[in-house]
């Protein structure tokens, strides 16, 4: 079945009904209302909730608490950076940057980026090889839990102390800006900055798409599965570990589209948007919306990132309170997000003979970590 | 002479290490609780002997008034962190460490806001100045005080653990909760009283790390990481493990950095741990429970 016939299934109008309502506003409603400035804005927040509905996928649905999600994003987004970068620079011309703090060559690894057709193919499958190896390792060793959630972590700091520590190569902590074009297309024109922000918004709505397609499907019932009861799903014959590495890989593929496409609308990539800080701030969106909902990731990125803007616009010393509260609130009070409001009074609702709601939509009961008693 | 100061730059490097991720070992071992808000309790801890300094004259009289001094604060820090949401998420360890993230945020700004962005300095003592020389090796004094820091801890902790009723009822609430429970020890109070201990640890960290460099708001944010990756590799519930991790992540980190960058090291080391959980999942030493997997 394809994507489509599965969100026409019966018994799924309201799913549709959200989806058809999201996608004329993103696309029919925003570049008419919005001024060029907003837009843009809005379209960086595209990106951002492209990283979270990833992370719906493997913390909400799997489980998996990835707290290194700002590599993913960082690597599609030097990619991209890296093709611009040289595509300003003409063929065989070397960036500006090079010129300034190192030899002025370009070095070997940055000219595969040159190819626009490779740049792209390389935005998916370096951070898709990355993810793979490093679930593959820890997930067949069975470490899991808060080993995972430790060692996603120290990637994220790891990434980020070398990217600072190569200058001659990376921009060190200025990261790469100023770029000029866009496969062709000046970004300082507003028509090509508004069919960026269109780009962002379909590629956003595909991704939740294939989310619900793959949360529906048998992968996605063996992933809830897993999350819930993992030596069960590996007496059943199944691999889990298997299991958990694509869903990792499909969220590490995701951030890396949001952050690939991150760089023309904002115009830098930095190590300050790839560390732990940020990797860790990906995570309170999706929590407040709903880590286990399809919407919920999305939605609750948006509005963080929004409420973020015009906060510190305001307050600068504010928005780290209001964050740090929003952790401390939503996590410890309502750990299913925004969402489980809205599911708790249909039950409510439903009272009487209230069938089974969906096992999947409740965010994971927790297993004590290893080494400690169960 | 080479490779003997890299081994001391190991050794000391190591020994950061190791306080820093001794209390977090403590906390995450028995109660499961990810705490992301140890490096604020070491940043606290280094901001009062900052305070201390400014009351206390003498150098040398406020480097050992502020080291109890953050011991106590940075407790009733975790004991209130306990007290008031730790408490209520035992059930669900991986989101105490969303929720300490968050207080890690508010503790950060509230110190940026009290003490300014910039960073301040606490001088050392005068008899810290300077470095011991032994074999034409010059060892600077402020580091061999804080490995002699690190070797006082972890014995003070053993001797806790291993030899008072206070560590027996914590390593058996450690090794099966409900049949400690059942032979009458208040598990919440043993809790409640390992957060404190643990959250003391990393005062003591953060007042020792203030002979080595200023302090500042993010002081706890770049020792947080490599903590937890101790504790990871150590594996839970034994201090030995975690003295060995230590030690090894910071020689390893030492002679990577000689070799290559301080910054393709920190990879490496990485690496190096991921490499390590493939032989042994569990860490390097691991308490043996019942529990399946």
């Amino acid at each position: 079945m394809t994507v489509l016939d599965k969100l026409l299934a019966p018994g799924r109008p309201r799913v549709l009904l959200g989806f058809a309502l999201a996608a004329v506003l993103l696309l029919a409603v925003a570049p008419v209302v919005l001024s060029p400035f907003r837009l843009g804005l809005l379209g960086k927040f595209l990106c951002l909730a492209m990283v979270a509905v990833g992370i719906g996928l493997a913390w909400g649905r799997g489980g998996l608490l990835t707290l290194g999600q700002g590599v993913y994003f960082g690597l599609g987004a030097y990619i991209m950076a890296m093709h611009l970068k040289l595509a300003d620079a003409g063929p065989d011309g070397v960036p500006d940057f090079m010129l300034l703090y190192g030899t002025g060559e370009v070095p070997a690894w940055w000219e595969p980026m040159r190819s626009p057709g490779l740049a792209l193919l390389l935005i998916v499958l370096v951070p898709a090889a990355l993810a793979g190896l490093l679930g593959w390792a820890v997930f067949t060793r069975r470490v899991r839990g808060a080993y995972f959630a430790i060692l996603s972590q120290a990637l994220a700091a790891a990434f980020a102390i070398l990217l600072i520590g190569q200058q001659q190569t990376t921009g060190g902590t200025n990261g790469l800006n100023g770029f000029r074009g866009f496969f062709g297309y000046d970004l300082s024109d507003p028509a090509n900055q508004r069919m960026l922000y269109l780009i962002a918004a379909v590629v956003l709505l595909v991704m939740v798409a294939v989310v619900r397609q793959l949360t529906v499907s048998r992968f996605g019932e063996l992933l809830v599965a897993v999350r819930d009861g993992e030596d069960r799903v590996r007496f059943l014959g199944y691999d889990p570990a298997a299991v958990k590495t694509v869903a990792y890989v499909v969220a590490a593929v995701m951030a890396a589209i949001g952050g690939a496409l991150f760089v023309p609308i904002v115009g830098i990539i930095s190590p300050a948007d790839v560390g732990v800080v940020p990797s860790i701030g990906f995570l309170i969106g999706v929590a407040i919306g709903g880590r286990a909902s399809l919407l919920g990731p999305v939605l609750g990125s948006i509005a963080v990132s929004w409420a973020q803007t015009s906060i510190s616009e305001q307050f600068p010393s504010g928005w780290i309170y209001f964050q740090g509260a929003l952790f401390i609130g939503v996590v410890a009070f309502l750990p299913g997000g925004l969402a489980s409001l809205a599911t708790r009074r249909r039950r409510r609702a439903t009272s009487d003979d209230d069938g089974p709601d969906d096992p999947a939509a409740r965010p994971a009961p927790q297993p004590a970590p290893e080494g400690s008693t169960p | 002479m080479d490779i003997l100061s890299q081994l001391f730059a190991g050794l000391s490097l190591g020994s950061v290490l190791l306080l820093a991720a001794l209390g977090l070992a403590l906390t995450f071992g028995q109660m499961g609780v990810i705490n992301m808000a140890h490096g604020e309790f070491m940043m606290a801890g280094a901001y009062t002997a900052f305070v201390v300094q400014g009351v206390v004259s003498g150098a040398g009289v406020s480097l050992l008034v502020a080291l109890p001094l953050g011991f106590v604060v940075g407790g009733l820090l975790g004991l209130l962190l306990e007290a008031t949401l730790i408490h209520r998420m035992y059930a669900r360890p991986l989101d105490t460490l969303l929720v300490t993230w968050g207080v890690a945020l508010v503790l950060q700004q509230v110190a940026r806001d009290v003490f300014g962005a910039p960073n301040v300095d606490v001088s050392a003592p005068t008899w810290l100045s300077g470095a011991v020389e032994i074999g034409g090796l010059a060892l600077p004094r402020t580091r061999l005080f804080i490995l002699g820091l690190a070797v006082a801890c972890v014995v003070a902790l053993t001797l806790l653990l291993r030899a008072t009723p206070l560590g027996r009822r914590i390593r058996a609430v450690v090794q099966n909760r409900d049949l400690a429970e059942s032979s009458g020890i208040s598990s919440r109070t043993t809790d409640r009283i390992t957060f404190f201990l643990g959250s003391g640890l990393a005062g003591i960290a953060g007042v020792a790390l203030t002979l080595l460099g200023s302090v500042g708001p993010t002081l706890g944010t770049s020792y947080i990481v490599d903590a937890f990756l101790v504790v990871v590799a150590g594996g839970i519930g034994q201090i030995k493990g975690t003295v060995v991790a230590a030690l090894s992540l910071g020689m390893m980190q030492a002679f990577f950095e000689y070799s290559t960058t301080a910054s393709v090291a920190k990879v490496l080391v990485f690496v190096a741990v991921v490499a390590f959980l493939q032989v042994r999942p569990q860490g390097l030493v691991s308490a043996r429970t019942r529990s399946l997997a």
